[in-house]
């Protein structure tokens, strides 16, 4: 069974389409990536799966099921801004997830913090940026969900962070899971991808599979994307 | 392993090739278990299951294959690697030949050419 299904799939803001009937499936065991220009859509969807705006028509179900409670506690979830509690240190943190979350595996949490060079006691206020993203990343990658969300988790930070959270997707990818990344920043993600989504104006223009572009195009994804989204 | 990918072929098949290379040029030497599909895949940066299509197709090719229980070995069959040396030399020759028809040479020019080239003129 398909783990997100989306069947006519509405959103509006007042009179702004944000969503404008979307269908689609998405399967256990892959890693998609939810392209799209800014203002597409993108985010709407995750909030939409996450239960954090309600459909204006239509369907989205995870697991067969609308968001909800036990939507949750399968859906691990990277919001596009950082949102951990500074003031807690990354022991309490990790507290925190796993009060939370019954997926939670902190001997993994705990191995990545170490490896970042990240003590327990730190407390995530004296953290750069970058290192709060990776902060959280870790927190979002040590649930055993069955459906991930990354909303941008590769915006903003630098090539070297970009890197260790790519390897970080992959390395604790599970094949029976699937992860959702979003993202405009293409070329960088691609190599990491099963399958892409285009999305544009709220609009599904594209699923495929990213060995097929490059097989019947003789194209990257990035170069499909910039000649579907020429401005 | 110094990975590294173009734009215009499918990743799986990139990764193939660079793994024939790998096993060829003997950075995995004959017999060798290969790390896991989850640690190659971390290393060159790609999706797991494009790294386990790419070792499903090598096994079919029988340049490596699996024990059930300890994992992926590369071929011990000398035979094979050596037909599989031949392949790709094959391959970078005929590359060399279609850039050099592109830049006007014949076939008799492409042999002087290359003759000069290795006798280092």
């Amino acid at each position: 069974m398909a783990i997100l299904e989306c069947k006519n799939l509405f959103k509006k803001y007042g009179a702004v389409e944000a969503l404008s009937d979307v269908t689609l499936s998405i399967d256990s065991g892959r890693i998609i990536g939810l392209l799209g220009p800014n203002g597409s859509g993108k985010t709407t969807l995750i909030k939409l799966a996450n239960g954090l705006l309600m459909p204006s028509s239509g369907e989205i179900l995870i697991d067969g099921k609308a968001p909800g409670r036990e939507s949750h506690a399968i859906v691990s979830y990277l919001p596009e801004r950082t949102a951990i509690p500074i003031w807690m240190n990354a022991k309490q943190l990790m507290d925190y997830y796993e009060d939370f979350y019954a997926d939670f595996n902190r001997s993994a949490a705990e191995e990545m913090l170490e490896h970042l060079g990240i003590r327990p006691n730190q407390k995530i206020r004296q953290m750069s940026k970058g290192t709060r993203e990776k902060v959280q990343l870790i927190m979002v990658m040590s649930r055993q969900a069955k459906l991930y969300f990354l909303d941008e988790p590769i915006g903003g930070v630098d090539p070297a962070t970009r890197d260790y959270i790519l390897s970080t997707i992959i390395s604790n990818y599970n094949p029976e899971a699937s992860v959702i990344i979003s993202t405009h920043l293409i070329s960088d993600v691609e190599k990491v991808l099963d399958d892409v989504l285009f999305i544009n104006n709220g609009r599904l223009m594209l699923q495929t599979s990213v060995d097929q572009i490059r097989e019947e195009k003789g194209m990257s994804v990035d170069e499909l994307f910039r000649e579907v989204f020429k401005c | 392993m110094h990975w590294q990918f173009s734009n215009d072929m499918p990743i799986y098949t990139q990764l193939i090739e660079q793994i024939k290379v790998a096993i060829v040029s003997g950075v995995f030497l004959p017999g060798e278990r290969l790390p896991s599909v989850r640690d190659l895949a971390v290393d060159a940066g790609v999706n797991p299951n494009t790294m386990q299509r790419a070792m499903a197709e090598l096994e079919r090719d029988k340049l490596v294959f699996s024990q059930r229980t300890s994992g992926r070995y590369v071929t011990e069959d000398h035979m094979v690697i050596h037909a599989l040396k031949a392949d790709l030399a094959r391959i970078h020759v005929a590359r060399c030949v279609e850039a050099l028809e592109r830049l006007g040479y014949t076939r008799e020019d492409i042999l002087d050419v290359l003759t000069n080239s290795l006798k280092g003129e």
